[in-house]
């Protein structure tokens, strides 16, 4: 049986995470030739519409309100459930992110249904399908199916490939008027502290220092070597305990989760705890002053040597590169 | 001040995992209060310090995850919880726990209820704000500063490295994220108190709950280890030739800058 699915998208600085992209990718999958629906809440997302449907999305609902400016669970959930509502679908994805993560419990839980989170991939299609996910930060994998009702699935950052993008694809943009009223929280101040932009768990480039980098000053190399790849910057629990940088670049088991195309470990041994939270990293690199350190045995490429020595040379090595 | 603490026994984040009858193996592992949930207690017990009151740790588990609580005890809690469903379910989820946590707290007079944002065991962090719905209180995730005055709560939360300065009010649910507090250890005479501090046992029937009202959603069908990594590349030569090397891999083998 086919399934109407509708999709969250995402707006992170007035464009679409690409997240939403390949929420939509897996959209398509679950619904067995039903329609996708996407979904846009904000106080100005009208014009990011075409966008999910470029990127497989039958048609697309949006909500604008000042109140959804930015994101609380109050005014989400109110303006969510009015577009649930109206249609009714058989299966919901968001993104696994902080919004994600925030917002689908709360909606899960209205609707009395099951919520599989942090989706890595897919098997099967329509009803047939099942969902694997991490469990222990990545350390085993979980096979879940939903039993029935209401299918809700947030999927990871970095995980499902988005459909191709296709400018010539058309479809029905509709607005929705929804009163949001009686919010039980202000924010009352944002502070940017992510790195040029990068969010670290949708980061395609990771480089991540551990206690080798010795001082909150020996991660500027590693910075560079981040933003001249377009990539955040990661730290291990040693770094962070030790105060070399914020626990909000932590990476492991507590910590972040995160999959990019490249790892790059410089001066982290491999605890079992770390290791969790970077593993399933697509390439990794390790570099590291001890040649029997534990990162090796997860790494693809490993350079024994002095992380400061080394991670300058990449970066012109790679600016080398880059010039040609 | 009604404090609660939703609380979970997990595995130690340094316990390798093992699979065997299609099950994660406890043979021999070492059990842990989940480390988020160590930030919701210690943040508790400090609220409490500054406010009166009282704060009691629930969790849902089996006879084992008695000695969870009593650690959190020993930190400092007044009263303890334990849920045993073993008995009665052979199933759960994130909808089945959350049902039977509300089911408790329904007719408690709550004013805070404290999280861990994620155990690091089933990693989906759904049951704090699970929770608070079915409640009908408001809730606040992955926060990293609380101050309460009265019934006001400002709060400082992380979102994905950016951090949000939330006003809000009691009755309020919040999850910890890292960098909240330092989790104190508990002290020798804590453990010594601990030992008679109060622990209700619980079971379904106590809370009026059939098992067919907290039915799991979702099922497991298979759990299973990643596969095994081949063994990488250790470059060798000197060192301008090995990164000369790893940036043409990188590029050429791997494509991946």
């Amino acid at each position: 049986m086919s399934k109407k699915v509708v999709v969250l998208g995402e707006a992170r600085e007035g464009a679409l995470r690409n997240v939403s992209f390949e929420a939509i990718a897996a959209a398509k999958k679950i619904s067995g030739g039903g329609e996708v629906v996407g979904v846009l809440l904000g106080d100005a997302v009208q014009s990011l519409a075409e966008e999910m449907i470029h990127y497989g999305a039958d048609r697309v609902v949006t909500v604008e309100h000042p109140h959804l400016k930015l994101y609380t669970s109050d005014a989400f959930s109110q303006a969510f459930m009015a577009v649930y509502e109206q249609e009714k679908p058989e299966a919901i994805v968001f993104g696994h992110t902080a919004l994600g993560k925030d917002l689908s419990p709360k909606i899960a839980s209205k609707l009395a249904s099951g919520l599989i989170s942090d989706v890595t991939a897919i098997e099967g299609e329509g009803d047939a399908a099942v969902f694997i996910r991490p469990i222990f930060s990545g350390k085993a994998f979980e096979k879940v199916k939903n039993k029935d009702g209401l299918l809700f699935i947030t999927v990871r950052p970095n995980n499902i490939a988005p459909l191709e993008h296709d400018a010539g694809r058309t479809g029905e943009v509709a607005a929705l008027s929804v009163d949001v009223t009686n919010l039980r929280t202000i924010i009352s101040e944002v502070i940017r502290k992510s790195t040029e932009g990068v969010d670290l768990s949708e980061a395609k480039v990771v480089v991540a220092g551990g206690r080798g980098v010795k001082s909150a000053e020996g991660f500027e190399p590693l910075q560079e070597l981040a933003t001249l790849l377009g990539g955040a910057i990661g730290a291990s629990r040693g770094a962070c305990d030790a105060d070399y940088c914020d626990y909000s670049l932590q990476i492991g088991q507590t910590g972040k989760v995160v999959t990019p195309d490249l790892y790059i470990a410089a001066g982290i041994s491999g605890a079992i705890q770390h290791m969790a939270g970077m593993s399933n990293s697509k390439v990794i690199v390790a570099i590291n002053k001890d040649s029997e350190a534990n990162i090796f045995k997860v790494a693809d490429y490993g350079i024994v040597g002095d992380l400061f020595e080394v991670i300058p040379m990449m970066i012109e090595e790679i600016k080398k590169i880059k010039t040609n | 001040m009604n404090i609660y603490v939703l609380v979970k026994r997990t595995f130690d984040t340094e316990e390798k995992i093992t699979v065997s009858n299609g099950k994660i193996s406890e043979d021999g592992a070492e059990f842990i209060i989940n480390p988020y949930d160590e930030y919701a207690i210690e943040e508790a017990i400090q609220v409490r310090d500054a406010n009166d009151g009282e704060v009691t740790v629930i969790t849902i588990g089996g006879e084992d995850a008695e000695k969870q609580l009593r650690t959190a005890l020993a930190m400092g809690a007044d009263k303890a919880v334990l849920i045993d469903t073993e008995d009665d379910l052979d199933e759960m989820d994130e909808f089945t726990s959350a049902k039977i946590i509300a089911e408790y707290l329904k007719d408690k007079e709550v004013d805070l209820i404290l999280a861990g944002n994620v155990a690091i065991d089933g990693g989906s962090g759904q049951v704090g704000p699970r929770v608070a719905e079915l409640l009908g209180i408001n809730y606040v995730t992955t926060i990293t500063n609380l101050e309460i005055s009265g019934t006001s709560v400002k709060i400082i939360r992380d979102v994905e490295g950016d951090s949000e300065t939330i006003e809000t009010s009691l009755p309020l649910l919040v999850t910890a994220q890292q960098g909240l507090n330092e989790p104190r250890y508990p002290s020798l005479p804590g453990i010594m108190k601990a030992k008679k501090k109060p622990l209700e046992k619980l079971e379904l029937d106590d809370l009026d709950l059939e098992e067919d009202d907290v039915e799991a959603k979702t099922q497991t069908i298979e759990i299973y280890l990643p596969p095994q990594k081949a063994a990488g590349r250790i470059l060798e030569g000197d060192i301008a030739n090995q990164v000369n090397e790893l940036v043409n891999l990188l590029k050429n083998e791997a494509k991946v800058i």
